[in-house]
């Protein structure tokens, strides 16, 4: 029997267009938890929220999802530092945030799942653009540009914050408030401050992440809870608060994804990133690109 | 052998309740006391691990579930055995098929004792919150097997069908009741003779400051390790008799997130350093939940216990149990 190569290629390159988006997914973790060492695993819940709130306007006002959620995003950036805040002094000022602040994001994960499902329902819902449908033909390989768009943008938002962290000052801080406090106090920066800002872009990001996330495929609340293991698996395996590793390992893992579910079906998909999770904590903790 | 009096107040109890709920004559009162009994075994378990060694598992549906489908299992197997064994040997398998429900409880926690050792051997010599992430995990790698696992109803689900009645005591929810009610009684037993051990000081170490434990001599990941596992099988034996309850068991329901919340916001309600927590945390949100699910809906009923698990670690950190006891020693020092 040939080997359907036309089929791997194409399932290779719908698992780099995914792996970018993945990137974008798993971002807003990186930072809250790679840098700033907070367990949110109630991040998936402000991307599908974000997924909401882009389909709201979408529906109703015609709006583009990504322009909703770029306008947005200082609301989702406030949102953040609010919740740090409540995060900060009920938790981590008491040193309690292991045990009490994973349950306070689970806690959030599930009111936010909730309160989706009572206003919106179960129902599957998807937005319009013109950039959903149509695809672009190069050879054998088949470009939709509904995952395309994301991809592109996803890259661009992940770009964005690379540079932030490396170029600015309040960037660097957010690196150095994971290495070291008390050398940050020392500098003048106000860690708490820092970590606020920090932990507000990642849930601005999460928003955007989330408009991505409605283009791609369509949305139902609990559709978050599949990517809770494939955000915290990304970011594991590429070294925690690494931003090349996250790429890397994003793409990596969206080829594997889009390649099981190419050869072996789509129900076997969510089983793979937590393969890769469980194998990674089991042998190579410290990520592919871990310092 | 002397039995010790805790024990024996728990057993007596346990039977006090049951008498009670069989003088009304009312079947329902099995239906929803079963629950709230499944959730006192669930959220004791849960303790263990969560509130005596201060390790988060958000993986409780899937230690559940791991029981409920070795049920499945036995009991797909007992009834096409003809098929599956070959001849020579059907008749002894006859005469053990079907497997009495103690004997399934018992493998269901020996299946979930298992992958709960495993689990806890690959991730719990990291950081706290690897654990806990990767409890998450094992819920969905386990629900993507099961879905895939035609043996065992696939996505479609699986029926087992339940016994109209059971000789000696009428109808089959009562044993189920019964069986239930005993399970809770052990794992109260067990947490609070894990509590006054050498054990449970191990455990209190552990959750205070691991490194200083690890430092005095505690051998602190055979401890962890201990507790995931006699954790992982309370919660598998919990699962065990739940198809019979459920008569038809679906991937989405054994794998609910419901229970996942519920065993952790129960003790963490009630008190988490305390036997009594759960169980007081487990029969005020229990009562309240089948209250509400009747009177308003199930949406809201599960709304409400993420807003009480968002109040209650903000506003009361020691749950119930500590209020109490922060009022008790107020009262002393006046």
């Amino acid at each position: 029997m040939d080997f359907p190569f036309d089929l791997l290629i194409n399932a290779i390159v719908a698992g780099l267009l995914l792996g970018g988006f993945y990137a974008a997914v798993t971002a807003g973790i990186s930072i809250s938890f790679g840098m700033l060492d907070i367990v949110n695993i109630g991040h998936p819940a402000f991307i599908i929220l974000g997924s909401y709130i882009a389909y709201f306007f979408n529906i109703n006002y015609h709006v583009d999802p990504i322009l909703t959620c770029l306008i947005l995003s200082p609301v989702f950036y406030l949102l953040g530092t609010g919740i740090y805040q409540v995060y900060y002094l009920s938790f981590e000022k008491r040193g309690q945030q292991s045990l009490r602040g994973l349950a306070f994001f689970f806690g959030v994960l599930f009111v936010t799942e909730v309160m989706l499902l009572l206003v919106f329902g179960v129902d599957y819902r998807y937005v319009e653009a013109s950039y959903i449908g149509p695809s672009i033909h190069i050879g054998i390989l088949d470009l939709p540009l509904r995952m395309l768009v994301p991809c592109v943008g996803s890259l661009i938002l992940f770009g964005a914050i690379q540079l932030f962290i490396s170029y600015t000052f309040t960037g660097r801080a957010v690196l150095a408030v994971s290495q070291d406090q008390l050398a940050l106090q020392l500098m003048a920066a106000d860690p708490i401050r820092i970590k606020r800002i920090a932990f507000g872009i990642s849930i601005a990001v999460a928003a955007m992440a989330g408009a991505f996330l409605i283009i791609i495929q369509p949305v139902e609340p609990s559709v978050g809870r599949e990517y809770i293991g494939r955000v915290f698996a990304i970011c594991v395996l590429g070294g925690l608060g690494s931003m090349p590793g996250t790429l890397v390992a994003a793409m990596l893992l969206g080829v594997i994804e889009s390649i099981t579910a190419t050869f072996y079906g789509p129900s076997w998909a969510p089983a793979v990133s937590f393969g890769v999770l469980l194998l990674t904590l089991a042998f190579r903790p410290s990520g592919l690109l871990g310092r | 052998m002397r039995m010790p009096l805790f024990t024996l107040i728990a057993i007596v109890v346990a039977i006090v309740v049951f008498v009670l709920l069989r003088l009304p004559n009312v079947e329902y009162l099995f239906v929803a006391g079963y629950t709230i009994v499944q959730y006192i075994v669930l959220s004791t378990a849960w303790n263990i691990l969560g509130g005596y060694c201060g390790y988060v598992n958000f993986g409780s549906a899937a230690f559940f579930a791991l029981g409920a489908y070795s049920t499945v299992a036995l009991a797909t197997f007992g009834t096409q055995l003809d098929d599956l064994v070959p001849e020579s040997v059907a008749p002894f398998f006859h005469l053990i098929f079907p497997l009495p429900l103690p004997v399934l409880i018992v493998i269901g926690g020996v299946v979930s004792g298992i992958v709960g050792f495993g689990t806890g051997y690959l991730t719990l010599r990291l950081r706290g919150a690897f654990f806990a992430i990767a409890t998450l995990a094992l819920s969905v790698v386990l629900q993507t097997l099961v879905v895939n696992w035609d043996f065992v109803g696939g996505s479609g689900g699986a029926y087992v069908v339940r016994p109209g009645e059971f000789p000696g005591l009428g109808s089959y929810m009562q044993y189920l009741f019964l069986l239930i009610l005993g399970l809770a009684v052990l794992s109260l037993v067990l947490a609070r003779w894990i509590e006054r051990s050498r054990l449970g000081y191990g455990f209190a170490a552990i959750r205070d400051d691991e490194l200083a434990a690890e430092a005095s001599g505690v051998p602190t990941l055979r401890l962890k390790l201990i507790a995931t596992t006699l954790s992982g099988a309370l919660m598998g034996m919990a699962g065990a008799p739940f198809p019979y309850y459920i008569g038809y068991l679906a991937p989405v329901s054994a794998f609910g997130l419901e229970y996942a919340v519920n065993s952790i916001a129960m003790p963490l309600i009630g008190g988490t350093t305390n036997w009594a927590g759960p169980l007081i945390g487990t029969i005020l949100l229990g009562t309240l939940q089948q209250v509400t699910t009747v009177t308003i809906s199930s949406a809201v009923n599960v709304l409400l216990v993420g807003v009480l698990l968002i109040a209650f670690v903000i506003i009361a950190p020691n749950g119930i149990v500590g209020l109490v006891q922060e009022r008790l020693q107020a009262r002393r020092r006046k």
